[in-house]
Parts: structure tokens; C-alpha cells; sequence
């Protein structure tokens, strides 16, 4: 069931890509829970009484793909990324507290309350931002390559999450297009989920996909198999060491699935539930509990570690909760320098 | 007899488009999810009856997806192009600025674009600043599109069947929290591009405001009515080509207009109006919007941006004290 690249990964860094995964389920399935009725997007309406407002972008069965790019990431190299963002934010480093504050719309979340699930960031980490706009972050990791390019940040790199449904739009073409002409430190991430929204990706998609338009403009694309963490670390490993030593940009083409709905009110009705089933088989957590298992680590170290994610996910929806709402005139500030907020 | 039906928002476009579809082979709709009814609903059941080769579902492309409706309508359909939200509908701005709105004077009438680019607007609760913009300004400033927002089940049906009639490129916002209020709707009711609605009468001031921002100033006329102060409040529905005839009329009678609007006030089309019943009939003006800040996340800043009954009463009792 597991890659047979896995035991190449010695046990200590097989439980912190374990911790990381466990911690991103941890924290989307307390997301999830306190957003219950709260979600306004796709035709829902907000409850009162809901903690998390606003649509949540879960990236439940998706959490290998971050775990196994991020780990090989410095705190001095960029991401950017999706609307479902937080992942890849918690990979990055970015305090998982801090995230719960700003999906509880308090002020003491990263975006002081402006932003939520869907802008979720913490640039004190390098990570530059979940955005609302599907590929919007695929020019702005090559204008972050860039200037790493320009200011000489050698051995720095930018790393760029975004959807199989992003790469038919054309801001994906025109960014891996600069990034090859510039030969720009940037690992363009892709990951396949299989769907887009409500339309399943694949018959919107002529050709291959990521990978195939990638080959087409001379950038060394690498698929695999995104629900194996062992498998997506080691060719993350590679692809960011070629990248950081100036080989230019790289695409990683991850497989993985979409187990929730497209928001966390969307039950996804429209998807044939066999295929659900299927995915759901290749877990990317319990695949890799199962390897752990049977190189060496405890079951008791492994549960321990999801009780310690547990306990934090607690604490920080405790802090959350207690945490002050943003002042109102918070609504004007950081708008612009000069005339802010001034309508009269 | 008319046949009148108890519609939602969302109910009424599917109607409206359908009837459309029914009456005229040429009309097709494409966009993201359309295949599976919209987002919204607002095109459920279409593929089922049509098929998909005139319901397109199409890849996240927004640029495509506008450029390829200029492409249809120059070559004799006559597409809905959907863009999810007026956010997004920024994906495909070049293609409709530069290409739909220019095409049939920039070619000396020799092309014509008759699409409707429907492009849900307004604030969508918790959705934060990329998901609840009012830009209905910035289309109103180009010439050669028509711009229509309407506020009732009935309006979105009739104005609808009237967007996809017209022959030009309509820029269409329904309101992103509008999509479950029903209403009755009159299939037989024509409404036609261009007319304003009186919500209610009075001889006092002058409210003019436009989708979702009609149920504000209902609520502060139903309010200031109480003080004994009687408005006059127009939907205008169509913001391109207002209304004038109505707005002037009732602006000449009450010598006070405010303007209502849901963007933010800075550049906003109140602006237009207000100057425009000024320089026709002297009134006393006021404009009402939102801040010029982005939408927030969190309820106390996105509260920021809204404008409630409340201040559009004060407003109207400022303009006649
Ligand atoms: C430009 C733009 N068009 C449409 C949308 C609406 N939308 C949000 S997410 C999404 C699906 C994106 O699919 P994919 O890129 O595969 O990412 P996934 O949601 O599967 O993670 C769509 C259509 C958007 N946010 N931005």
C-alpha cells in the first residue's frame, strides 16, 4: 500500500511529517465543527451563533502534500497559496493559535479579523497568503522568485500550492512561462484533487494536466502519488534542492483527493460516492500511521502525538473564543497611507 | 390570464432564462458549475431540459468564458455568461471592457454583442473583501453596456427575459444574499430595461437606491412614515439608462434626494444621479454609502460597510432639517 520510497525516510522525520499531518486534520475538523450553520457562501446563511463564519475550504485527505513540501521549507523562503489555505499555513510554521484567532474573526488572528479562513497568512513566516481569487497566486510566487532573483536571496526559494482546476486559467500559463525565462527559484506545487468546485476537473481539462503543460515550456515536472507523505517528502527533497542551487523552476504534480465538500456546508451530493469510498481508502494519515507502525514506531508515540494536536487544537479554540473582538475603527486602518476610510 | 407563481430570487432567473431558451434557439448559457445549476440555483434543472451544448459548463476561466461570449454572440447566439460573483468577473475585465463593450462601434456597427454577463454583487456575509465588492459603478462608466440590478423575484424575472432581448451587452448583478427571497412573479409581466419601480409615494423627499439597498430604504421609509414624513422611494433596477423621467420628476416635486447605495459612496454611481438632479432641478442632494474601506471579515468590521434603515433615515432627516 505504501510507496516503496518510504523507508528511505529514517523514523524521527516520518513522525514530524505524521505531527504535521495530524495537526492540519486536527485543526480543520475544530474548524469545521465550530462553523457548524455558519457558512454563508453558496447560498447559506450565516448563523449567529456560529464561531467560524464565512466559507471554510477544507483540505481534509489532502494534508500529505503540504507536510511533505513544507518540511524541506526555511522560514526565509515564500509561499503562496489557495483558498484552502491552511495546510499549507500551518506547514509553513505559522502558530496554529494565532490561525484560530483569525478564523474566529478575533483580534488577535494574523489578519486582525480582516481576513479569515479564505486569507488566512502569516507573513512572519514567509507565508504570503490563502487567496480568494482561484490562480492569483501563481504570479505573485514568481514576482516573490523574482525579487529573491533580485536581491540576491541566493538559495532561497518560493513555493506555490494551487488547485488542478487553477491551471486553466491563464495566469498559471503566463506564470510558469516568466518563471522558465527567468529561470526564476520557484517549485510550483499542484495539487490535483480531482475537482473543482462542483465540476469534476478532469473533462475540463484537455491534456494532461499540471504536468504535461509544465513539460511543454521546458519546466522538469515530477507526478506523484500525493497521499503517500514519505513518497511526496522525498521528491519534494529533490525538487526544492534543484530549485535552491539555481536549476530554475520545477513543477510537482501531487494526486490526492478532495474528501470534504468544496466548502464545509457543500456535502458534495453531486460526487459519486464510490469514489469517495475509494479515496477515503488511501488516507494519507493512516497510510502513514500504518508505515510508522511497521518501521520501528510505537503505537503509543503515535497517539501520542495526536493528543498533544488535540490538546492544542483545544487550547487555541479556548484562547479563540476568549479573544477580543477587532475594535471597530480597525475596519479603517491599514486601508492606505494617506486619506483612509474618508468618504466625506 | 396571467399565471402568477411564488418564486424565490433564484427560482425567478431559472424561469426567466428558460423562457428565454424556450423562445429563442440562439440563447445558451455558459459558465463554472452551470452544468449542476449555479451556485446559486440560479440554473437548476437548465442542462437537464436543454442539454449540454446549450448549458456550457466550462473550465475556471473566467477570460475564456467572457472572450468566448463575444465570440458566440458576433456569431449569431445569444450566450448568458456566468462569472460566479462581480469579484470574478475582474478575471474577465479586458474581455469585457475591450472586446463586448466596444465591439459594435469600434467594427461601425458591422458586429453586435448581445450577451447578458451575470455577475452576482453586494456583500456576502463573512466572505471578507474579494467576495462582496459592489462595482456596479465601474460598469455604468462604459459605454456600450447596459447595467441592470434588480431587487424583486419579479424584477429578476422580467428583467431578465428583457437583458436577453436587448441586443447589447448587459452586465447583470443579482445580489449575492438576495437568491432566497421570494416573491409573487407574473410570467406575463414585461418590465422593460431602462424603467424605475416606485416602492412607495410621498411628497417629502426622494430615496433612489437599487437592489439589496431597496429593503434599507423601504425599512426607513416604513420609519420615518411613522414620524409622519412621506418619501418618495424609486428602485431604479436599471442603473445604464437610468431612469431620469421618474428620479427628475419626483426630485422637482420634493426638492430633496438622497441617494442610497450599497459601494462604497467615493465614485460611486450616487455621485452621477445626485449631480444630475442638481444641475436639472435644483434639489437639495445627499449620497449614502459605504466607507471606502474594504469589506472585513469579522461582524463588527463588515458592519462598517453596511448601510442599515437606520442611517438612511437620519440621512433623509439631515437633508430636510
Ligand atoms: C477566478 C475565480 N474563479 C472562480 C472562483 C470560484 N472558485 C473558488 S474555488 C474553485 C475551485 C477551484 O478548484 P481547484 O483550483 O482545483 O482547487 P480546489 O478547490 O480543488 O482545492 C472555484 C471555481 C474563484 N474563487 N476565483
Amino acid at each position: 500500500m505504501d510507496s516503496s520510497n518510504s523507508s528511505a525516510t529514517p523514523r524521527i522525520i516520518g513522525e514530524a511529517l505524521y505531527r504535521t499531518m495530524v495537526r492540519i486534520r486536527a485543526f480543520e475538523n475544530a474548524a469545521e465543527a465550530a462553523s457548524q450553520g455558519g457558512v454563508s457562501a453558496y447560498g447559506q446563511q450565516a448563523a449567529g451563533s456560529a464561531k467560524v463564519r464565512g466559507p471554510l475550504h477544507l483540505s481534509t485527505g489532502q494534508e500529505a502534500v503540504p507536510a511533505g513540501v513544507c518540511a524541506h521549507l526555511r522560514v526565509s523562503d515564500y509561499l503562496t497559496s489557495t483558498h484552502r489555505g491552511h495546510g499549507h499555513t500551518l506547514a509553513k510554521g505559522a502558530d496554529l493559535v494565532r490561525m484560530m484567532c483569525e478564523l474566529f474573526g478575533k483580534a488577535t488572528g494574523f489578519n486582525g479579523g480582516k481576513g479569515g479562513s479564505m486569507h488566512i497568512a502569516d507573513f512572519s513566516v514567509g507565508m504570503l497568503g490563502a487567496n480568494g481569487v482561484v490562480a492569483a497566486g501563481l504570479p505573485i510566487a514568481v514576482g516573490a522568485a523574482h525579487a529573491q532573483k533580485v536581491l540576491k536571496k541566493n538559495g532561497d526559494i518560493t513555493v506555490c500550492f494551487f488547485g488542478d482546476g487553477a491551471i486553466n486559467r491563464g495566469p498559471f500559463l503566463e506564470a510558469l512561462n516568466w518563471a522558465r525565462v527567468y529561470e526564476l527559484p520557484v517549485l510550483f506545487v499542484c495539487e490535483d484533487n480531482r475537482w473543482s468546485a462542483t465540476t469534476a476537473s478532469g473533462p475540463m481539462t484537455a491534456g494532461e494536466g499540471a504536468s504535461a503543460r509544465a513539460a511543454s515550456m521546458d519546466i522538469a515536472a515530477t507526478q506523484v502519488d500525493g497521499n503517500d507523505v514519505f513518497a511526496v517528502h522525498e521528491t519534494a527533497a529533490r525538487l526544492v534542492h534543484e530549485v535552491r542551487d539555481g536549476g530554475g523552476p520545477r513543477l510537482l504534480h501531487a494526486l490526492t483527493y478532495r474528501v470534504k465538500g468544496h466548502v464545509s456546508v457543500d456535502l458534495a451530493a453531486y460526487r459519486d460516492p464510490a469514489e469517495l469510498a475509494a479515496a477515503v481508502e488511501t488516507d494519507p494519515i493512516a497510510r502513514a500511521r500504518g508505515h510508522l507502525l511497521s518501521h520501528g514506531a510505537t503505537a503509543a508515540a503515535l497517539d501520542a502525538i495526536e493528543n498533544a494536536a488535540r490538546d492544542e487544537v483545544d487550547t487555541a479554540l479556548a484562547i479563540a473564543d476568549a479573544a477580543p473582538w477587532p475594535d471597530a475603527t480597525a475596519a479603517f486602518t491599514d486601508v492606505q497611507t494617506i486619506g483612509a476610510g474618508q468618504w466625506h | 390570464m396571467a399565471l402568477t407563481k411564488d418564486l424565490s430570487y433564484s427560482e425567478a432567473a431559472v424561469l426567466a432564462v428558460q423562457r428565454e431558451m424556450e423562445a429563442d434557439a440562439r440563447v445558451v448559457v455558459l459558465g463554472e458549475d452551470v452544468g449542476r445549476g449555479g451556485i446559486f440555483g440560479q440554473y437548476k434543472g437548465l442542462q437537464q431540459t436543454f442539454g449540454a451544448e446549450r448549458v456550457i459548463d466550462t473550465p475556471i476561466s473566467e477570460a475564456a468564458i467572457m472572450g468566448a461570449g463575444v465570440g458566440m454572440a458576433l456569431a449569431g447566439l445569444r450566450p448568458v455568461v456566468e462569472m460566479r460573483v462581480v469579484d470574478f468577473a475582474l478575471c474577465g475585465m479586458d474581455e469585457l471592457v475591450n472586446q463586448a463593450a466596444k465591439n459594435r462601434f469600434m467594427f461601425g456597427g458591422q458586429g453586435r454583442v448581445p450577451l447578458v454577463a451575470r455577475m452576482p454583487g453586494g456583500i456576502w456575509d463573512a466572505s471578507a473583501a474579494q467576495h462582496s465588492q459592489s462595482l456596479e459603478a465601474w460598469f455604468a462608466h462604459l459605454p456600450g453596456v447596459v447595467v441592470v440590478s434588480p431587487s424583486t423575484p419579479q424584477d429578476n424575472y422580467s428583467l431578465l427575459r428583457a437583458a436577453l432581448q436587448c441586443g447589447d451587452p448587459v452586465v447583470y448583478i443579482e445580489h449575492k444574499t438576495l437568491w432566497g427571497l421570494r416573491g409573487e412573479v407574473d410570467e406575463d409581466m414585461a418590465v422593460p430595461l431602462g424603467k424605475a419601480r416606485r416602492v412607495r409615494e410621498g411628497n417629502a423627499i426622494t430615496i433612489v437606491s437599487w437592489s439589496k439597498q431597496v429593503q434599507a430604504c423601504t425599512a426607513a421609509c416604513d420609519a420615518l412614515a411613522a414620524e409622519g414624513i412621506a418619501a418618495d422611494l424609486i428602485d431604479l433596477r436599471t442603473l445604464w439608462l437610468w431612469d431620469r423621467e421618474t428620479v427628475l420628476a419626483s426630485c422637482a416635486r420634493t426638492q430633496r434626494l438622497l441617494v442610497v447605495h450599497e459601494a462604497v459612496q467615493v465614485a460611486g454611481f450616487g455621485a452621477e444621479i445626485a449631480a444630475t438632479a442638481a444641475e436639472a432641478t435644483g434639489c437639495r442632494v445627499a449620497r449614502l454609502g459605504a466607507p471606502r474601506i474594504p469589506v472585513g471579515y469579522a461582524p463588527v468590521l463588515e458592519a462598517q460597510s453596511r448601510v442599515g434603515a437606520e442611517a438612511v433615515a437620519t440621512a433623509a432627516k439631515k437633508l430636510l432639517g
